[in-house]
């Protein structure tokens, strides 16, 4: 009885540590790849919503933690992408979250000029409807380019809204919540920046760690 | 001889009259959740197939090493480690693909149809029919796949292949058809209902060929009979 259990035992542990191995030599030999392949998606989309002559730094290293849970509508720490022309801060490049989407949190990067401006807005993950809510995806459809350029301030905050509750965005045909969330998001995202400007762009800090020996 | 007809069941088994999809019903969740494009319906067949292969040849491998009674823990192990494997070298090299079909890919591990054969075929079976057998079920898994994220794709977006170059790299999205051009959607298709309706088209599809090929059969034999009454008779 015990030596079959021990036996079987054996075995399993056996088998668990062929297969760690397996799994642990395909992560080690992925690992680069993978980390590679995040940096250039993330970078696209960082191109997408920074003018490209409006940076002449490596975006994805000069950036840093934030975390403002009214504001950017997440507990979680988020990041701030800074991009500067010669030395000199252009452009902001926040993640925030929409935590009142239909289906869920969606997940958004927004761009802001230092003047404070929007330079462009991306969806970088939600899980909205099919062919309703999905219209916030540059793929499918240009509305969140009505941003760029907007600006946030206290004479037109109320029209920071749909069109269906007085403001300026459109919302599409059966699906109100997903643009509603997103525009608010987008505004809360431009509040936060106004309020910490400051802080964001002088002391720079890497959020990588030490890892180009700087 | 006898080999050879082995495989011949085996292939027949897979793709049509043991079909995990149509006939076993095996993995319904993604079947029907990532079934949406073409595309997307590929990917997961391609990725289940690997799993399946490599899972039923594994198996088969060291059927003789494992012992009856810790042998499902044993093949969990197995069809999780490959299906991390999948997984990792899909981030890496199809990482736009990897992020559409995200949950979908370590749901593998619990498609059943990947450990109903290693329980039912590979654990009894040498290492070349099980292999085999786990090519051709995954064969058949993808075919259904694939059939119904066509369907799901023309009838929902009016096109097909859309986003191919995920999948296979930048020069595939010539690849993309616009069959037919919708202003909106159509809804049904692209959402878990529509799937289930089409799911059941497809396998009354599958049964009314199953029916006729029968009636076929069964004529044949009916004039064979009557042949065989009729050279009795002459004689």
């Amino acid at each position: 009885m015990k030596q079959a259990i021990s036996n079987n035992a054996r075995t399993l542990a056996l088998f668990a540590i062929g297969c760690t191995a397996l799994v642990s030599g395909v992560h080690w030999l992925t690992k680069d790849t993978i980390k590679n392949q995040e940096e250039l998606q993330l970078l696209k989309t960082l191109h997408q919503v920074i003018d490209q002559n409006r940076f002449n730094n490596n975006l994805t290293q000069d950036c840093k933690f934030i975390t403002d849970s009214q504001l950017l509508g997440s507990n979680e720490q988020q990041t701030a992408y800074i991009a500067r022309l010669d030395e000199q801060a252009t452009t902001v490049a926040i993640t925030s979250v929409a935590p009142d989407g239909y289906n869920g949190k969606i997940k958004l990067l927004v761009a802001l000029n230092v003047d404070g401006s929007l330079s462009g807005v991306r969806v970088i993950n939600h899980q909205e409807t099919p062919g309703l809510g999905d219209k916030i995806e540059i793929r499918k459809s240009d509305w969140i380019e009505d941003f760029v350029g907007k600006t946030v301030s206290e004479d037109n905050e109320s029209r920071w809204a749909v069109k269906k509750d007085g403001g300026m965005f459109d919302q599409f045909t059966g699906a109100t919540i997903t643009p509603r969330a997103v525009v608010k998001a987008v505004k809360n995202t431009s509040l936060f920046f106004e309020k910490n400007q400051d802080t964001l762009l002088t002391n720079s800090g890497s959020c990588r760690g030490n890892n180009d020996g700087a | 001889m006898t080999e050879r007809n082995e495989y011949k069941e085996l292939t027949w088994q897979g793709l049509w009259k043991n079909n995990p999809g149509l006939v076993q019903l095996l993995g319904l969740c993604p079947l029907l959740a990532v079934t949406t494009t073409l595309t997307n319906a590929l990917g997961l067949g391609v990725a289940t197939l690997l799993v399946l292969v490599c899972s039923n040849a594994t198996v088969s491998l060291i059927r003789h090493l494992v012992p009856k009674e810790v042998r499902i823990p044993i093949f969990v192990l197995i069809i999780a480690a490959f299906v991390t494997c999948v997984q990792l070298i899909m981030n890496a090299y199809t990482f736009g693909l990897y992020q559409s079909l995200g949950i979908f890919l370590p749901l593998i591990v619990t498609n059943c149809a990947i450990i109903g054969r290693a329980e039912a075929y590979a654990s009894k079976n040498p290492i070349k029919q099980a292999s085999f057998d786990g090519f051709m079920m995954g064969l058949g898994f993808m075919l259904v796949l694939a059939a119904l994220g066509a369907i799901r794709e023309i009838l929902g977006q009016g096109t097909l292949f859309d986003g191919a170059d995920l999948l296979l790299g930048d020069w595939a999205s010539v690849l993309r058809i616009e069959v037919f051009h919708f202003d909106s959607k159509f809804l049904l298709a692209i959402l878990p209902p529509g799937a289930f309706i089409a799911m059941g088209f497809l396998i009354a599809a599958k049964n009314a060929i199953d029916a006729k090929l029968e009636k076929k059969q069964a004529k044949q034999t009916e004039t064979k009979t009557i042949e065989r009454v009729r050279v009795n008779f002459d004689a």
